[in-house]
């Protein structure tokens, strides 16, 4: 079988579960004549028909509460933001409607709420953010964030099948910059499963996202000044899967949280919070956070890769937390 | 201690030129330190009265630790009848030694140790000498500030496998645990033998020739080349040389021109792997491995492609005398592309050197030996060389390794005074 990009395993999740399931459907901006701003959903149009690819108006909060209305009657939206950067505009419908939905009537809001997330292509202040914190801090909602081919199939997969609203987070950088080959048989990545991308003795890294490619340059690198990094891809950062840092940090008891995310509120702050109350003796040294700084995704190109955090931040800290 | 190389994390010092109570005048010689890099002397920062040592000879501590004391005068201290000098030294009060009030952070400068106190540890060394009954005040920290960290803990607790050892107390039912110690070798020191610490210089070795062998795929080629046309040039022209130049002709510098050919022709030779890249580099630094009765050291001639022949035996003589007496400094050792050791006068043939890392090929010089060689069919006598060659197979391939080497042996073969 042959290798597809990220971007096509994408494609393919949504593919396949519109053909297994009647009652899956997309909508969003520009994604059936058009195909989607990236070409996500090119060819679906034709496929399915108007009625399962629906073209809305510019109006996010509009199409979130379309969805949320089809999702209470049965069905099983997938909706598009062209940007995530605009999902700002339905966050009323997400957070009060979407998430607490079960919560309020024992409803059920069986909604995937998908796109573009991450800079590092030049896209300036409204097209590049990591809005997954504002998500991540609501109750009712689940956040996954895929890294590779696989996991962007599978994840895909589960976030539909799943029973309340998923927002999935899929990193714009890796759309066409990531290959794999995948198994031909339907899989699934179960939600709230990270994963041990690489075992190592000296310091854990926790990431997700495209930062799992820093992290593991950076260990590589590393690897040859004789500091051996652990790193772990959470995929989902709600649910937290708990046990696996856990069971990291208990064995190599020295931590790093990289993300691409702001720092302030960002995912490190929580899970350094959460080794801190369920791990603190196991801690051989302080917990340190790699991360974007607290500004907006700068335009400029130098600009941006200094806001980004790179490999040699993570040797960086790499460096200071094993001579701790 | 002062940080000699940005790379250097410790010191030792090695000898102490005042005792306490001496009177030292600034920048007179106070101690003199040993380092990864370097060894060499410190001058005193000021002048006073050498009030306090507190790291003796012999010991060994991170960079910026406070090793002694001098007590200034004349420099705005008006209390100089104050009772003793102890009371002008920062006071050391239980609050500054206690745990900070806010989470330290590792800092990129080391932080002394506190006099006094508990030593500095973490919460997960806190909790394994809890529960392994080890007294923290008894162990040796050698992370950043003279911390005690997991690594001194389990080297504390590998050392203490002996059959005297106190067992470890039960572990309560549920509790996490904690990564088990390998088991400690067995003694190696049986019998009659008597054991002593490593020297830093030779610990400092000994990691970076394991370090090499694990990084490097090395390969070894070994040449043979005719020294006569050196050897008539420093017959002929040798004593002219010393006259008018003040320094004596030795082989290096031929070699290290030789070289410097080869490097030109196949710069994958001046090279560095950096992951999936290779680094080609500019600048040809070769680095000259000179023998010590304490060990070794690399010295390197900085740019030697920029030098005259007069000028790299200059080089040579200065850095192979300041590595002996100790005066290097840390950028003499540093920034190295190329080495060249020189295994032959002890009366080797050849050696298979280990490459030093971060370069990707080392030249071993043997001895050279007057033998019977072929010469247009007849049995000639002539003064021959074994040249060694360990390459890093990783990015370079026997055929580039041995056209460099035929280079080098081209070069040295068809000298003449010119060179000079």
């Amino acid at each position: 079988m042959a290798e597809i990009t990220y971007l096509e395993a994408i494609r393919e999740a949504m593919w396949e579960e519109m053909e297994r399931d009647p009652r899956v459907l997309l909508l969003g901006e520009d994604i059936g004549v058009y195909g989607g701003a990236f070409k996500v959903t090119q060819g679906f149009l034709e496929r399915f028909g108007r009625e399962r690819v629906i073209d809305t108006p510019i109006s996010e909060e509009g199409f979130t509460g379309v969805a949320i209305g089809a999702a209470y009657m049965g069905l099983r939206p997938i909706v598009e933001f062209q940007f995530i950067d605009f999902i700002a505009n339905a966050f009323n419908m997400i957070t009060n409607f979407a998430a607490k939905s079960r919560y309020r009537w024992g409803v059920g809001v069986p909604l995937v709420l998908r796109g573009p997330t991450g800079g590092g292509v030049r896209a300036g202040p409204f097209h590049s953010q990591n809005p997954e914190m504002h998500f991540v801090h609501t109750p009712g909602i689940k956040v996954v964030v895929p890294a590779t081919v696989h996991d962007a199939k599978g994840l895909m997969k589960a976030a539909i099948r799943d029973e309340d609203p998923v927002l999935y987070l899929e990193h714009k950088y890796l759309y066409r910059r990531i290959k794999e080959e995948l198994p031909r048989e339907d899989f699934v990545v179960p939600l709230g499963q990270a994963i041990v991308r690489r075992t190592g003795s000296d310091i854990v890294l926790i990431t997700y996202g495209a930062m799992l490619y820093v992290a593991l340059e950076a260990a590589s690198s590393l690897e040859r000044e004789g500091i051996d990094l652990e790193v772990i891809d959470l995929r989902s950062l709600v649910p937290l899967d708990r046990e696996t840092i856990l069971a990291s940090v208990r064995r190599v008891n020295k931590v790093m949280i990289l993300h691409e995310d702001t720092r302030t509120g960002g995912m490190a702050g929580e899970i350094s919070a959460l080794i801190n109350e369920e791990a603190f003796e196991d801690l051989d040294g302080p917990i340190l956070r790699i991360t974007a700084p607290d500004t907006p995704v700068p335009y400029s190109a130098e600009l941006e890769d200094a806001f980004i955090p790179q490999v040699a931040d993570v040797i960086d800290a790499a460096r200071r937390l094993a001579a701790y | 201690m002062p940080q000699m190389g940005e790379s250097i994390a410790e010191g030792t010092i090695t000898k102490w030129y005042k005792k306490q109570g001496d009177r030292v005048e600034r920048d007179e010689l106070l101690f003199e330190i040993s380092t990864d890099k370097v060894d060499t002397e410190i001058p005193s920062p000021a002048a006073g009265v050498l009030a306090e040592i507190r790291v003796g000879e012999g010991e060994t501590v991170p960079i910026n630790t406070v090793v002694g004391v001098i007590d200034g005068e004349g420099a705005g201290t008006p209390s100089q009848s104050t009772s003793s000098w102890t009371e002008k030294l920062p006071a050391v009060s239980p609050e500054s030694t206690a745990a900070p009030k806010t989470p330290a952070s590792p800092s990129r400068q080391a932080r002394p140790t506190t006099a006094g106190g508990p030593p500095r540890s973490s919460p997960l060394v806190r909790r394994m000498a809890r529960e392994r009954n080890i007294d923290l005040s008894t162990v040796e920290g050698t992370a950043a500030g003279g911390r005690i960290s997991k690594k001194d803990i389990l080297t504390v607790l590998n050392t203490a496998e002996t059959p005297t050892a106190v067992a470890p107390p039960p572990r309560e039912a549920g509790a996490v645990p904690v990564e088990t110690p390998p088991p400690a070798p067995a003694p190696a020191h049986a019998g009659r033998v008597h054991s002593e610490p490593m020297s830093v210089m030779r610990r400092s070795i000994a990691e970076h020739m394991m370090l090499s062998r694990r990084t490097s795929a090395h390969v070894s080629t070994v040449w043979e080349a005719d020294m006569g046309s050196v050897e008539k040039v420093r017959r002929e022209y040798g004593g002219r040389f010393e006259k008018e130049e003040g320094v004596k002709l030795t082989y290096m510098p031929f070699f290290v021109r030789a070289v410097l050919h080869g490097l030109k022709a196949y710069p994958i030779l001046n090279s560095s792997v950096d992951g999936n890249n290779i680094v080609y580099k500019r600048d040809l630094n070769i680095g000259i491995a000179v023998a010590l009765d304490r060990g070794l050291i690399v010295p390197v001639i900085h740019r030697a492609d920029e030098k005259s022949f007069l000028g790299l035996q200059r080089v040579v003589d200065d850095l192979a005398t300041r590595a002996r007496e100790k005066k290097l400094r840390p950028e003499d050792v540093q920034g190295g592309t190329f080495t060249i050791t020189n295994p032959g006068p002890y009366g080797a043939l050849f050696g298979t050197p280990i490459i030093n890392q971060p370069q990707v090929a080392i030249l071993g010089v043997g001895a050279i030996h007057k033998r019977p060689v072929v010469v247009n069919d007849a049995i000639a006598v002539r003064s021959m060389i074994y040249l060694s060659l360990t390459f890093d197979h990783r990015i370079i391939d026997g055929a580039v390794a041995d056209q460099f080497m035929a280079e080098v042996r081209k070069r040295l073969e068809t000298w003449d005074e010119r060179i000079l």
